[in-house]
């Protein structure tokens, strides 16, 4: 920790201040509270109760008002803090309100009822989370159906990504064909379509295909990635061609080649591109809506989507799930992180 | 093992012709070394016999079958790499088996093939590390390691010692001798190094520009070169040239005169006529650092210019009156100082006669410092 502390606690006028070091700090600081903010102001919101995310001004942490249990009445009472007309500040359990008067009552002493003005009140407030947010939706509805939806789109999206992905980069680094420059040229063209121009020609082969309306639709049209082909092939073209020569005067056939020698060899760039595939297909949003119309087939995102029309906005339950929408994928990034930052292949090679 | 017939091998990269013309044979358990200058096709010319380019015309053929249109995998050969190319995701137990597993053996055979070459070379405890943990002799060992499990027909080395440093390299190729006497394998060896063809070969293929030059035992590539570039470029340090002209012509020999007022008189068996050779003729004559001696009566004149005193011999480079630059290796130590004039003893020394265009005349082999000739004269 020593050493992480000097790193960065250093300053580059050492002990004293020396203005880069202010402006470096100022925006830092400030760039933390751009990016995470709204990150971390999601997370805390949904943990708030229904009444409490309409509260304005907004309190940054959840807050709910404290209860009590009260000799002879059923449910629990809220507590405030009251200030009365001589001045004095009592705490005091609700009954109920009525108008602007509040009929309440000492939690110890729940005979005598006081009417108090609502003005002269404030609750008495502690953090406390709404789990509740987060397992009603798993429970009433079928989030845990949208997850698994979203999960298995997401994973086999990824494998045949790689898969197809890498096949093709290979192809179009190691081996020499007439057309080679041709065909890279026209897969990364492909890059410059915007995806509406192409939405509803696809949408049209998917429902010929009978893919409408199925997972596999969904999955299908995107596992062909021009960024995926290009990314692979550049970091394909380090590995020494030497290496495909001494395979295959090692009677490797060129499957063996692409899968026992290139593949491993490239495992960095497909950590990188499993990442990008993990959050555009986790993500994808515009495709899944085209192509699925039953509901328990959808994905996370169009879920919520679904969700937040059909409820009436019930921002607790959207904000829960988003976060859990969230956490895959910033669990995935850390996970897969290490591979990018390990280094790129050590050669067998002087 | 195997042998090599290669017939008119061409190779053309697009309209550049790479390979003129080559034909060689190889004979089973013979160690033959490639070498020749950069650019001279070597290594193209081992890959063509891999499989791992094509050749544009001509013949290759192992025991007799053309192989020109089977894939490298399945010639039946092994080839180290310059760069040794180990995968570097393989521990080198895993490098060593991937040839083996692709030939679908038993995994018992297997590990029994790897531990007996590891013995062999000596890098058992090396077994389960990754190349990237190995040092520069054991990569290589690593690398021969992988071709020999293989038990291939032929062994091809593509300037194996060439990332080693010189000590190591002396090293290597002692052992790369006695790895050969041992396997009495079929080696193809490709270097521009002619110390280590002089050392390691049986018989030496001399390149240049696509062409072969010379084919011979190193010895024979030594005493008797078929041109000025093979004389030149075998042996160390270089042949030294000298221009001089035919001053007389008669039955079984030339006198050559060269030197200042052509003092210098030297007589050379050659059969005139079977040459075209006649008086007036501008001639080269090639003669050995090593066996130039000095003289007290009147030699060659030359001026030393720089000398360099090894402890065990002294290399002179001197300059003649024409400008013609001479080195001279001296036994033991003598005290030449810069700018001394010395004479040379051409006539003992091993004569070497060739015309303008680079091609042998003649010559004479002597007995001396270094040279014991298997006849006295030759051609």
């Amino acid at each position: 920790m020593g050493a992480v502390r000097r790193f960065v606690l250093r300053r580059r006028g050492g002990d004293r201040w020396h203005w880069t070091d202010v402006v470096a700090w100022t925006w830092l600081v400030l760039g933390l509270i751009l990016m995470l903010g709204p990150a971390i102001w999601l997370t805390l919101s949904s943990f708030k109760t229904r009444s409490a995310l309409n509260e304005f001004p907004p309190t940054l942490l959840p807050l709910t008002t404290e209860t009590r249990m009260v000799e002879g009445y059923e449910e629990p009472l809220e507590l405030y803090r009251v200030t009365l007309e001589d001045g004095e500040e009592r705490v005091l359990a609700q009954v109920r309100r009525v108008g602007i008067v509040a009929q309440m009552v000492d939690p110890d002493d729940p005979g005598e009822r006081i009417d108090v003005p609502i003005a002269a009140r404030e609750p008495v407030r502690t953090t406390e989370l709404a789990t509740e947010n987060y397992t009603e939706p798993l429970e009433r509805f079928a989030f845990l159906t949208f997850f698994y939806n979203s999960v298995f789109v997401t994973v086999m999206a990824t494998v045949i990504t790689l898969i197809v992905n890498s096949m093709a980069a290979f192809a179009l680094s190691k081996y020499q064909f007439r057309g080679r420059g041709t065909v890279l040229i026209f897969i990364l063209a492909t890059l410059m379509v915007p995806l509406p121009v192409i939405l509803v020609p696809i949408y049209v082969v998917i429902n010929y295909l009978n893919l409408f309306d199925s997972l596999w639709g969904v999955i299908l049209p995107t596992v062909a990635t021009p960024t995926g082909v290009f990314l692979l092939r550049q970091y394909m073209l380090t590995i020494p061609d030497e290496l495909i020569e001494a395979a295959r005067m090692d009677k490797a056939s060129e499957w063996k080649i692409y899968w026992r020698i290139i593949l491993p060899l490239t495992a960095p760039a497909l950590a990188v591109l499993a990442i990008f595939s993990v959050m555009w297909r986790w993500n994808d949003f515009l495709w899944p809506l085209v192509v699925l119309s039953q509901r328990e087939l959808y994905t996370l995102q169009v879920g919520l989507n679904a969700f937040a029309g059909e409820l009436n906005v019930q921002w607790h339950y959207v904000l829960a799930m988003t976060v859990l929408t969230m956490l895959p994928v910033v669990i995935i990034f850390v996970f897969l992180q290490r591979f990018i930052t390990s280094g790129v292949a050590s050669t067998g090679m002087k | 093992m195997s042998d090599l017939a290669l017939a008119s091998v061409i190779k053309r990269f697009g309209d550049v012709a790479v390979l003129h013309g080559i034909d060689l044979e190889v004979h089973d358990g013979e160690m033959v070394v490639f070498v020749g200058p950069s650019g001279c096709g070597k290594s193209t010319l081992l890959r063509i016999i891999a499989g791992l380019e094509k050749a544009s015309e001509g013949d290759i053929l192992l025991d007799g079958r053309r192989v020109n249109d089977i894939s490298a995998a399945d010639r039946g050969l092994a080839m180290v790499f310059q760069s040794y190319a180990l995968y570097p995701h393989m521990s080198v137990r895993q490098n060593l088996a991937f040839g083996l597993e692709n030939s679908r053996m038993p995994r018992r055979e297997v590990r029994q093939q790897i531990e007996e070459v590891a013995r062999m070379l000596r890098i058992e405890p090396l077994l389960d590390r990754k190349p990237r943990q190995l040092s520069g002799g054991q990569r290589q060992r690593v690398a021969i390691g992988r071709a020999i499990v293989r038990r291939p027909g032929i062994f091809l080395l593509d300037e194996p010692l060439s990332n080693l440093d010189a000590e190591l390299r002396v090293v290597m190729r002692s052992e790369l001798a006695a790895l050969h006497k041992r396997l009495q394998a079929t080696m193809i060896y490709v270097t521009h190094d002619q110390v280590e063809a002089m050392t390691l070969a049986d018989r030496i293929v001399v390149l240049k520009d696509g062409r072969i030059e010379q084919v011979g035992t190193p010895l024979e590539l030594y005493n008797h070169p078929d041109n000025a570039f093979v004389a030149g470029f075998i042996g160390s340090p270089r042949m030294n040239f000298l221009e001089g002209r035919v001053a007389g012509v008669g039955g079984a020999s030339v006198a050559v005169v060269l030197g200042p007022d052509d003092a210098t008189r030297l007589d050379i068996p050659l059969d005139a006529d079977d040459h075209g050779v006649r008086v007036d003729d501008r001639v080269s004559i090639g003669i050995r650092p090593h066996e130039i001696v000095l003289t007290e009566e009147t030699g060659y004149p030359v001026t030393a210019e720089q000398v360099e005193q090894l402890g065990n011999e002294t290399i002179v480079h001197t300059r003649a009156e024409d400008d013609t630059a001479l080195l001279i290796c001296l036994d033991g130590q003598h005290p030449i100082g810069e700018g001394d004039r010395l004479g040379l003893d051409l006539a003992h020394a091993s004569l070497h006669l060739f015309d303008p265009q680079g091609c042998r005349l003649g010559g004479q082999v002597k007995a001396g410092r270094g040279v014991r000739p298997a006849t006295e004269a030759a051609s």
